[in-house]
C-alpha cells in the first residue's frame, strides 16, 4: 500500500468554563474521540485548545460542537482578513466574475448569431409575428437581411425545416446548459428561499420560451392541428441568454471601478518601513513599527507611519490623503502622515500612531462604513427592489392572459412573445444601483480630495444647504495668532504686561493663549509660574502671579470685574480694525494694558468664500471675538453678515436662529470647539484637528484646513445628488415605460410591439447606463 | 367557457406568486447564546438568506456567520446599515461579523443591491 500524505491543519479553539485540571481532561478527550484528529492540548490558563486534525476527516465546526457537547463553551476561532486581504480577495472575486461572464457573453453571442442565421428560412414565408413583425427595429431589419441572405445562401433554404429546428435545438441547449446556466440555479436557489431577482425574470422569459419551442418541434401537429403554428424561439433565447451575459459583464466591471478610490488608498501603505533598532537600520514590515520607534523616510519615498519630526527637513506630497496640491514643508516637530509621499529631504521621525491608530487607517475605514450606509433617497428604490420582481411576473401573466382573451389571430405566438418581452425588459439591477453605486463612487471621490462624507445620508443633507456659518478663527484665519502689538497703561511697561499675562496664559488651552506666551519667549521675558489659574469661558481667565491677581481677557470680562477699560477702548478698537483682537491685561484690579493678537487670514479663504456666495449660498461669519475685529477680517473675505461675540452656547443658537427663519443650515469649524452648533446644523463639516478625523458631531471630515475643501464638499454633493436623481428617474422611467411596450400597449394604437431580444439589448444596457453615469462622479 | 377559464388560470398563478413571495411566513432564528455571553448565528447565503430573520438580545455582542454558498454577485457583499458594515463575503467560505446591538428594534440587512434581504430583530 502506498502511504498517502495528508494536509494536518491547526487550529486554536477558545474554550470557556474550564475550571479545573480535569476539565482539561474532559476537554482533550472530547477532541481526541473526533475521527482524524492527530494532537489535542487544552491550556487551562489561556483557555484554549489547539488541535491538530485532518480536515478531511473533521471540520472546526465538528471540534466547536464536540466541545460544547461536554457542557464546555467554544467558539469558533476568528480568522480577522486585514482590509487590504479583503480588497485583494474581493477584486480577485470580480476580477473572475468579469473573465467568466465576458467568455460566457462572447461564445454564446456567437452560437446565438449562429442561431439567428439558421432560423431565418424558418420565419421566411410564414407570418413571423414573434420573431419581428411589430417590432420596431427587427421587424425592418428582418425584411432588409432576409432577401440577400435567400441569394448568398440558397442551400440553407433548401435544408429540411424539421432538421433546421433540431439543430437550432441542439446550439440553444448548449448555449442554456454552459453559459445560461447561472441564471437557472441561482433562480432556482433565490426560489427555495422566497425571493426573486433579475436571474428569476431571465429563466422564467427564457424558460418559458424554450419550453414552447421544444414543444412545437417534437409534436408540430398538435399546435397546427389546434390552429396555433408551431414556431420555435430558439434564436430569441440564446441572443437573450448572450445579451443579457454581455449587459451583465459591463456592469460587472464599471461595478468594480466604483471602489477604485478605496482601492488607492489601501495601495498608499508601503509594505516595508526602514526603522532604527539597536543603533541599526532595519528594514521591517510597515505593520509591525512599534508606537515610539524612529523612523527614516529617503526621498521620494513613502511615509509608513504616522509620526512626528526629530530630524531632516523636507517637502512631502500630502495630496492624495488632503487635497492639498502643494507638498507640505516638514521640519523638526511636524507631524508626517503614514501614506504621504516624501519629496525632496530625507526625514527621521518618532512613529506616534501605528496599525488601526494610524490616519490612513481611518480614512479607510470612514470611507468604508460611509460606502455601507443607506442614503435617504435609497428607501424608495429599496421599497421598490423588494417587490420588483414578484410584480412583473404577475404583469407578465396578465400581458400573457389578456393577449390569448383579446388577440385576433395567432394569440398563443403573441401572447407568448409579450410575457416573455415583459419579464426580460424589467431589470431590477437599475434600480438597486442607482443610489448605491453614486454613494460609493462620490464617498470615493470625496476621500481623494480630502473631503471626507459620513455616509449618503452626509452627501443629501449638504445638498440641501441654503446658508454656510462660518467659525472665524482656524476656518477663515489659520488658527496661529500671533501677538503683532503691546500698549501699556501709565505705571506699566510693555513687557511687564507680556510677561504676566503670559505666565497666566500659559495654564490656558485657548488658542490666543498660546500666542501671548510664544511673543513672551520671543522677547526673552521670564515670569515666575502663576497660581490658582481660573479660566472664565468666552470671556477669559485669571490667576495670581507674584502674588498679584492677574485679569486677562474681553472687554467683558473686565467689565464683568467692574474694571473700567475706558482708557484703553480707542486703542483696542484701533487694533480691532485691523483685524486683530484685543485682550485686555489687568494687575490688581488695575487695567495694565491690551495686546493686539491678530490670526492671519487664510490665502485661500477671500476665493473660497467668493464661490460659496456664487452658489447662491448665505454666507455668515460666527465668531467669539468683538465685532470690529469680526468685521475688519469680513471685509477682507468679502463677507457681509457677521454674528460677533457669541459663546460656544452662542453658535448652538445662533445655527438655531437661523434654521427657525427656515434657512437650511451648513456650519463649518472645528471638531473640538464647534462640536455643539457642527451637531445642531442641518449640515456640520468640520476641519481635521489632530488626529481624531471622525468627530461624532459632523457629518463631514475635511482633511485640509481650507475653505476649499468646503466647496469640493458641497459641490461633490451637489453632483453626486443630482446623479442620484439621473439614476433612480432612468431607472423608474425605463421600467415604468418599458414594461407597458413590451406587454404590447403601443401596439393598438401603433402596431408596435417588442421581441423578446430587443428587450434583453434594452434591459443590458439600463443597468450598465445607471453604474456609468455613477461613474461620472470620478472625475 | 375556455376563455373563462384561461382567466381564472391566469388571476390564480398571479395570486400565487404574490402569496409564494410575499404572504408566506418566513422563520425567525434566535441566535444562540454561546458561553461567552455572546450570542452567534449562521446565515447561509444561497440565493438568499438563511434564516432570513434572526432575533437577538440587546446589550450582548452578536456573532453574525455569513456562509456564502455560492459565487453569485448578487450576494457577494452584505450591507448592515445600522451598524456601519459593509462586508466582502467570499465565496463558499464563512465570514464572520460582530456587532453589538445597543438598542432594541428591527434592523435591516441586505445585499449590495438590496434585493436580497434580511432582518435582525434585537428584543429589550
Amino acid at each position: 500500500m502506498q502511504p498517502t500524505t495528508v494536509n494536518i491543519a491547526d487550529v486554536t479553539i477558545p474554550v470557556s468554563g474550564l475550571t479545573c485540571a480535569s476539565c482539561v481532561g474532559h476537554v482533550r478527550e472530547a477532541l481526541e474521540e473526533q475521527p482524524g484528529v492527530t494532537a489535542a492540548n487544552v491550556n487551562l490558563v489561556t483557555r484554549e485548545a489547539k488541535v491538530s486534525f485532518n480536515p478531511g476527516d473533521t471540520s472546526v465546526e465538528t471540534l466547536v460542537e464536540a466541545i460544547r457537547s461536554r457542557g464546555y463553551g467554544a467558539e469558533l476561532p476568528v480568522v480577522r482578513a486585514s482590509l487590504a486581504e479583503e480588497q485583494t480577495a474581493q477584486e480577485k472575486a470580480q476580477a473572475e466574475e468579469y473573465n467568466d461572464l465576458r467568455r460566457k457573453a462572447i461564445a454564446s453571442g456567437a452560437l446565438g448569431a449562429v442561431a439567428m442565421v439558421l432560423s431565418m428560412p424558418l420565419m421566411s414565408g410564414g407570418d413571423h409575428l414573434t420573431h419581428g413583425g411589430g417590432d420596431p427595429i427587427l421587424g425592418p431589419l428582418m425584411n432588409l437581411v432576409e432577401p440577400p441572405m435567400r441569394t448568398a445562401m440558397p442551400w440553407l433554404y433548401s435544408i429540411d425545416p424539421t432538421v433546421l429546428k433540431w439543430v437550432l435545438l441542439t446550439l440553444t441547449v448548449a448555449v442554456m446548459g454552459w453559459a445560461g446556466r447561472q441564471f437557472y440555479t441561482r433562480a432556482w436557489t433565490a426560489f427555495r428561499h422566497r425571493t426573486a431577482d433579475m436571474n428569476t425574470l431571465i429563466a422564467v422569459g427564457t424558460g418559458a420560451a424554450f419550453v414552447y419551442s421544444l414543444a412545437a418541434t417534437i409534436a408540430p401537429d398538435f399546435f397546427v392541428r389546434h390552429g396555433v403554428p408551431a414556431e420555435v424561439y430558439y434564436e430569441a433565447v440564446a441572443m437573450i441568454i448572450a445579451l443579457v451575459l454581455t449587459g451583465n459583464a459591463l456592469e460587472s466591471r464599471a461595478r468594480g471601478k466604483t471602489s477604485e478610490a478605496l482601492k488607492k488608498m489601501l495601495l498608499l501603505q508601503p509594505a516595508q518601513a526602514r526603522v532604527l533598532r539597536n543603533g541599526a537600520e532595519v528594514d521591517v514590515p510597515a505593520g509591525e513599527v512599534q508606537g515610539g520607534e524612529v523612523v527614516l523616510v529617503r526621498p521620494g519615498e513613502r511615509v509608513p507611519v504616522d509620526g512626528i519630526v526629530i530630524e531632516g527637513r523636507s517637502a512631502v506630497d500630502e495630496s492624495m490623503l488632503t487635497g492639498e496640491p502643494v507638498p507640505v514643508q516638514k521640519e523638526v516637530g511636524d507631524k508626517v502622515i503614514g501614506g504621504t509621499l516624501n519629496r525632496l529631504g530625507s526625514l527621521r521621525y518618532r512613529a506616534t500612531a501605528v496599525g488601526a491608530a494610524g490616519m490612513l487607517s481611518q480614512i479607510v475605514k470612514l470611507m468604508r462604513e460611509a460606502q455601507a450606509s443607506r442614503a435617504p433617497m435609497q428607501k424608495l428604490a429599496d421599497r421598490i427592489s423588494a417587490v420588483f420582481v414578484p410584480i412583473v411576473i404577475s404583469i407578465s401573466i396578465a400581458t400573457f392572459v389578456t393577449w390569448l382573451l383579446v388577440a385576433p389571430e395567432a394569440g398563443l405566438v403573441r401572447a407568448l412573445s409579450a410575457a416573455v418581452a415583459v419579464l426580460i425588459i424589467a431589470c431590477p439591477c437599475a434600480v438597486g444601483l442607482a443610489v448605491p453605486t453614486a454613494v460609493t463612487v462620490a464617498i470615493g471621490r470625496g476621500a481623494q480630495a480630502g473631503v471626507l462624507f459620513k455616509g449618503g445620508e452626509a452627501l443629501e443633507k449638504l445638498h440641501g444647504v441654503d446658508t454656510i456659518l462660518l467659525d472665524k478663527t482656524g476656518t477663515i484665519t489659520q488658527g496661529r495668532p500671533s501677538v503683532t502689538r503691546v500698549a501699556a497703561a501709565a505705571g506699566f511697561s510693555e513687557d511687564t504686561v507680556l510677561a504676566t499675562a503670559a505666565a497666566v496664559e500659559r495654564l490656558s488651552e485657548h488658542p490666543l493663549a498660546e500666542a501671548v506666551v510664544i511673543a513672551a519667549e520671543e522677547r526673552a521675558l521670564v515670569s515666575s509660574p502663576a497660581g490658582d489659574f481660573d479660566a472664565v469661558p468666552g470671556l477669559g481667565a485669571s490667576a495670581i502671579v507674584e502674588g498679584r491677581r492677574v485679569l486677562i481677557g474681553n472687554q467683558r470680562l473686565m467689565e464683568s470685574r467692574e474694571i473700567a477699560p475706558t482708557a484703553f477702548l480707542a486703542t483696542a478698537e484701533e487694533f480691532a480694525a485691523t483685524g486683530a483682537t484685543p485682550v485686555f491685561v489687568a494687575i490688581d484690579g488695575l487695567l495694565a494694558g491690551v495686546i493686539a493678537i491678530s490670526d492671519p487670514i487664510k490665502p485661500t479663504s477671500a476665493a473660497a468664500i467668493k464661490k460659496l456666495r456664487i452658489k447662491g449660498l448665505r454666507v455668515v461669519m460666527l465668531t467669539g471675538d468683538r465685532k470690529t475685529t469680526a468685521l475688519a477680517v469680513a471685509r477682507m473675505v468679502g463677507i457681509d453678515e457677521v454674528v460677533a461675540g457669541v459663546l460656544p452656547e452662542g453658535k448652538v443658537a445662533e445655527v438655531k436662529r437661523l434654521q427657525q427663519e427656515g434657512r437650511r443650515v451648513a456650519m463649518v469649524g472645528d471638531g473640538v470647539n464647534d462640536a455643539p452648533a457642527l451637531a445642531q446644523a442641518d449640515a456640520g463639516l468640520s476641519m481635521a484637528s489632530g488626529s481624531d478625523i471622525a468627530s461624532e458631531a459632523s457629518d463631514v471630515t475635511l482633511m485640509r484646513s481650507d475653505l476649499e475643501a468646503a466647496v469640493s464638499a458641497i459641490d461633490l454633493s451637489n453632483r453626486a445628488l443630482r446623479v442620484m436623481k439621473q439614476n433612480l428617474a432612468w431607472a423608474f422611467l425605463y421600467n415604468v415605460i418599458g414594461i407597458p411596450v413590451a406587454a404590447g400597449a403601443l401596439y393598438a394604437a401603433f402596431d408596435l410591439l417588442l421581441t423578446p431580444v430587443l428587450a434583453s439589448v434594452a434591459m443590458a444596457l439600463s443597468s450598465f447606463s445607471v453604474v456609468s453615469n455613477s461613474l461620472r462622479l470620478r472625475r | 367557457m375556455l376563455q373563462l377559464l384561461i382567466l381564472i388560470v391566469g388571476l390564480a398563478a398571479i395570486a400565487w406568486v404574490n402569496w409564494y413571495f410575499f404572504m408566506a411566513p418566513k422563520a425567525a432564528v434566535m441566535a444562540k447564546a454561546s458561553a461567552s455571553g455572546s450570542q452567534e448565528v449562521t446565515i447561509t447565503v444561497e440565493g438568499g438568506y438563511s434564516p432570513s430573520v434572526v432575533r437577538a438580545k440587546k446589550g450582548q455582542p452578536l456573532r453574525l456567520i455569513f456562509d456564502r454558498k455560492e459565487k453569485s454577485p448578487c450576494s457577494d457583499e452584505v450591507v448592515i446599515s445600522e451598524f456601519g458594515v459593509r462586508r466582502f463575503l467570499k465565496p463558499f467560505e464563512k465570514t464572520v461579523i460582530d456587532v453589538t446591538p445597543t438598542k432594541a428594534g428591527t434592523f435591516e440587512f441586505a445585499c449590495g443591491m438590496s434585493m436580497l434581504r434580511g432582518q435582525i430583530e434585537v428584543e429589550g
